[in-house]
């Protein structure tokens, strides 16, 4: 296991490696730079242009400024944002722990609905749960979750007025956030109602970044018990008399949930992108909503380090998603 | 009910009336982006401004509320030389600097605080020239202070003398615009001395109606009053930016009441906005201008009569009907009507496609085949660009012109746009900064601002228009002043570089319950004279 752990660990050094290749290079293959967008509509001489372009450092050639990126990376610096100045790494952890915070409420809700959905879809084959469910599975698929996000507010929050349209808080609540996580600092804060508002404001979020992972997760386990189901060992188990419930419960469901964890782990990395236009509807203050700004600003430092801190963490969650699925399925570990 | 419950319910409520005070009051924003940062000298951004310039800060002078007219604001009053070239600043007496968590200040604005705001700007030698990295001062070189200001000097505490190379009417609006906010010198040197520099960007401390009290990256921004405002004090007790990046978002949260004012609501819910009665709609002409530059050296576009022929040719009012959907009106000159010295007496080339095409066959054109600019973003004074080319389009076709749009990403595009080789019209437009007319005129159309990466895009140089431009610059007295500038646009018109497109009317909405906000013409949010009932 520790082997196994560590193989899987030597794995993503070239893989970090590759990822700030991919992300410095990224932006500058974009038409246009920070310093024209700098100057906007007014206009910027080429002399002006180019004495911003050497305070900014872009005048060296293009290898030299990703070695010097790498070495400040090695040195823990990540640069500074060209447009507020800021570290990037103090930005980023300003705003992650609203990206996790969405997230992980995401994500359970789509674990929680979409794995009993599916199971009870597998089980009843062909009736008319299956049916809905898994039709409405492929509609929430091929959702898009801009217009989502857009009829949730109008219905839920403009119609029937009963949850907030956007932001994370209430507005009349002001206390210091010391976890970044609002869940938490509004309980921490001891404002009566805090903790109220804040989960009355992750619910649509939640609901429209999670209804793409409960579509998959729903498809994923109902297939994944189809297939279970037919093996040997279950006939086995329901020829030897045990109950259908016990049958599914543990036998079934314990196997088919390895391929599920798989598909949860790697809807969390892809959730990144959900996020960003989630982010963007619900004035959610998160990193997908940063980078989105950041690269329409060309800031080239915030998109490269930005990139590789969530490219980072995403990697991060899926080596222990790895490393689950080899606690669940102990053949891995010998492969 | 007893005597004594009485008494003490009087008691407990004459208790209540007196520890708490009236029941504070909050006026929520939904700002429609995050502001770049706090100091409004190294940015260009509305956005930024109003988050920063408008509500903490105050400069010598102000654009008086609703106006692009100077009156006094730190300085009190001011004295220019007869030649131009000098002015004194007589700065207002007892204008006592905020406080904020850490610092406390121990004197009140005076003369040092002044130099120290413009300085920095200006002169790299300034420790706080380059205070955060890459940072850069882009309207103080855009507007060209470096060169302009020959010395700032302190007369005395209360006296501060500004001598330029040369005379410059617009001098005083520039010194209104945001960049040239007064900053404390004190807070300055308390937190290089604790090597926190980077803090002046990020809890500003100035003299202005309000107080900054937090910033929650990319979502809220809260203010409370400015107890000690030297000016009128604002009726609210805390302002709060709630930054919500998405128009209809804006307004759904404008209808919940989460937000009491929200700025560019989107012209598709305009409608929805004037039916719902607990919300209102401010409007008025914005200080702007959208226009089709042609390239004016290259061929068949150096000849005026074959610009003005394809300004006959496009159906401009069309374009406000379709694009703008009513929100706006035909411009025929180049700085919008609210302007001074804008010559309501000029013709505008009429929409005449027969005579269009005769001018073209006249000037020898045939099978004219040109490409039409569209820019990829939307724009204050421009809401859809590809769809007024394509109007465009599809007019040239019929006075024989084959027109093909272009776009380009914005970034490339503001690039490739002012390079003097360009094929091709561009579509592109232009917001006020100062109220001044060389605002629009000088910036836009001089022959100083032809060549690669200036604005002027038609690369129209006319020595005699440039020369009106440069007169009235360096005259004081506004009366001759717009005389020069009303004769300028008779020769533009003449010469047609542009086709004036629109002024684009910008709206407000907000809650029937907001009363005495002012919408400004150069497009700012401000909330000092903002109330609820």
């Amino acid at each position: 296991m520790i082997r196994f752990f560590f193989n899987k660990l030597l794995y993503l050094i070239p893989t970090l490696i590759g990822i700030t290749i991919v992300a410095f290079g990224f932006v500058r293959v974009l038409p246009g730079d920070p310093v024209t967008l700098l100057a906007g509509e007014r206009g910027i001489t080429p002399e002006r242009h180019a004495e911003l372009a050497a305070q900014l450092g872009f005048d060296r050639p293009v290898w030299a400024q990703y070695l010097d990126f790498l070495w400040r990376l090695l040195h823990g610096d990540f640069g500074n944002s060209i447009v507020t100045k800021q570290p990037v790494l103090s930005e980023f952890l300003q705003l992650f722990p609203a990206t996790v915070e969405l997230s992980l409420c995401a994500i359970i809700l789509a674990t929680l609905i979409g794995v009993p959905v599916g199971v009870l879809a597998a089980v009843k084959r062909g009736s008319w749960f299956d049916q809905i469910s898994m039709t409405t599975a492929l509609v929430g698929f091929s959702m898009p979750i801009f217009w989502w996000g857009l009829l949730l507010i109008i219905f839920f929050s403009g119609t029937l007025g009963w949850t907030p349209v956007s932001g994370r808080m209430s507005l009349m609540f002001y206390f210091d956030t010391p976890t970044g996580f609002m869940l938490i600092d509004s309980l921490l804060s001891g404002q009566d109602g805090a903790f109220t508002s804040a989960l009355s404001h992750l619910i649509l979020p939640s609901v429209v970044l999670g209804t793409i992972p409960l579509a998959v997760i729903a498809r994923q386990t109902r297939s994944a018990m189809l297939e279970v189901m037919g093996e040997d060992y279950v006939r086995t188990a329901r020829a030897k008399g045990m109950s259908r419930r016990r049958v599914v419960m543990v036998h079934a469901l314990r196997n088919a949930m390895v391929p599920v964890v798989t598909t949860i782990g790697l809807q969390i990395g892809l959730l990144m992108a959900g996020a960003i236009l989630t982010e963007t509807i619900f004035s959610w203050p998160g990193v997908g909503k940063w980078m989105i700004d950041s690269i329409s600003r060309r800031d080239y430092p915030v998109v490269q380090s930005g990139l590789l801190l969530i490219a980072g963490i995403v990697m991060i969650v899926n080596l222990i998603v790895d490393l689950t699925y080899g606690l669940i399925n102990p053949r891995i570990r010998h492969k | 009910m007893s005597k004594m419950t009485r008494s003490l319910l009087a008691a407990s409520a004459l208790m209540l009336g007196l520890s708490a005070p009236a029941f504070a009051k909050t006026f929520v924003y939904c700002s429609e982006a995050s502001p770049e940062g706090f100091d409004p000298a190294p940015y260009t951004a509305g956005t930024t401004f109003d988050a920063s310039a408008h509500p903490v800060f105050n400069r010598l002078v102000e654009f008086k509320k609703g106006t692009t007219e100077i009156e006094p604001g730190l300085a009190t009053s001011w004295d220019v030389s007869d030649d131009g070239l000098t002015y004194t600043f007589h700065l207002r007496p007892d204008v006592k600097w905020q406080s904020v968590d850490g610092y406390a200040p121990t004197r009140t604005m005076n003369a040092d605080d002044v130099i120290f705001s413009f300085d920095r700007q200006g002169n790299p030698d300034n420790p706080w020239h380059d205070y955060l990295p890459g940072i850069t001062y882009e309207y103080y070189s855009a507007m060209e202070m470096a060169d302009l200001i020959k010395s700032i000097e302190k007369v005395d505490d209360m006296t501060v003398k500004i001598t330029l190379t040369r005379p410059e009417a617009p001098f005083l609006a520039n010194l209104a615009m945001p960049f040239m906010s007064i900053v404390s010198k004190e807070y300055a040197d308390t937190l290089a001395e604790d090597g926190k520099q980077a803090q002046f960007n990020q809890v500003p401390v100035g003299t202005g109606p309000f107080q900054f009290v937090a910033y929650q990256q990319d979502a809220v921004i809260r203010y409370k009053k400015n107890a000690d405002y030297w000016g009128t004090a604002p009726k609210i007790d805390d302002l709060v930016f709630a930054i919500t990046p998405e128009a209809s978002v804006r307004l759904q949260r404008l209808q919940a009441n989460e937000c009491q004012l929200m700025p560019y609501p989107s012209p598709a819910d305009l409608d929805a906005i004037k039916a719902d009665s607990n919300l209102k709609l401010d409007q008025q002409p914005g200080l702007n201008v959208a226009y089709l530059a042609y390239n004016t050296t290259i061929a068949p576009f150096d000849k005026p009569e074959v610009r003005k022929a394809l300004n006959m040719a496009i159906n401009k009012q069309a374009i406000i009907d379709a694009v703008f959907q009513g929100a706006g009106e035909v411009a025929k000159n180049p700085i919008p009507p609210t302007m001074w010295s804008y010559n309501d007496s000029i013709q505008d080339d009429p929409y005449d496609p027969e005579k269009a095409k005769q001018m073209l066959a006249d000037a020898g054109v045939s099978n004219l085949d040109m490409e039409i600019w569209a820019m990829p973003v939307q724009r204050p004074y421009m809401p859809n660009a590809r769809r007024t080319a394509e109007l465009m389009q599809s007019d040239l076709e019929k006075v024989g012109v084959k027109a093909s749009i272009v776009s380009y990403e914005w970034g490339e595009y503001l690039k490739r746009s002012t390079d003097p080789a360009r094929k091709g019209a561009v579509i592109m437009g232009w917001t006020g900064d100062n109220g001044d007319p060389d605002n629009f005129m000088g910036v836009l159309l001089s022959c100083a601002a032809t060549g690669d990466g200036g604005s002027n895009r038609a690369q129209w140089c006319n020595e005699d228009f440039s020369e009106l431009l440069t007169k009235a610059k360096a005259t004081t007295d506004q009366a001759e002043r717009a005389k020069l500038y009303e004769q300028a646009q008779v020769i533009f018109k003449e010469q047609a570089p542009w086709d004036t497109l629109a002024h684009s009317t910008q709206y407000v909405p907000m809650r029937a319950n907001v009363e005495g906000f002012q919408m400004s013409p150069l497009g700012d949010f401000t909330f000092e004279t903002v109330d609820l009932k």
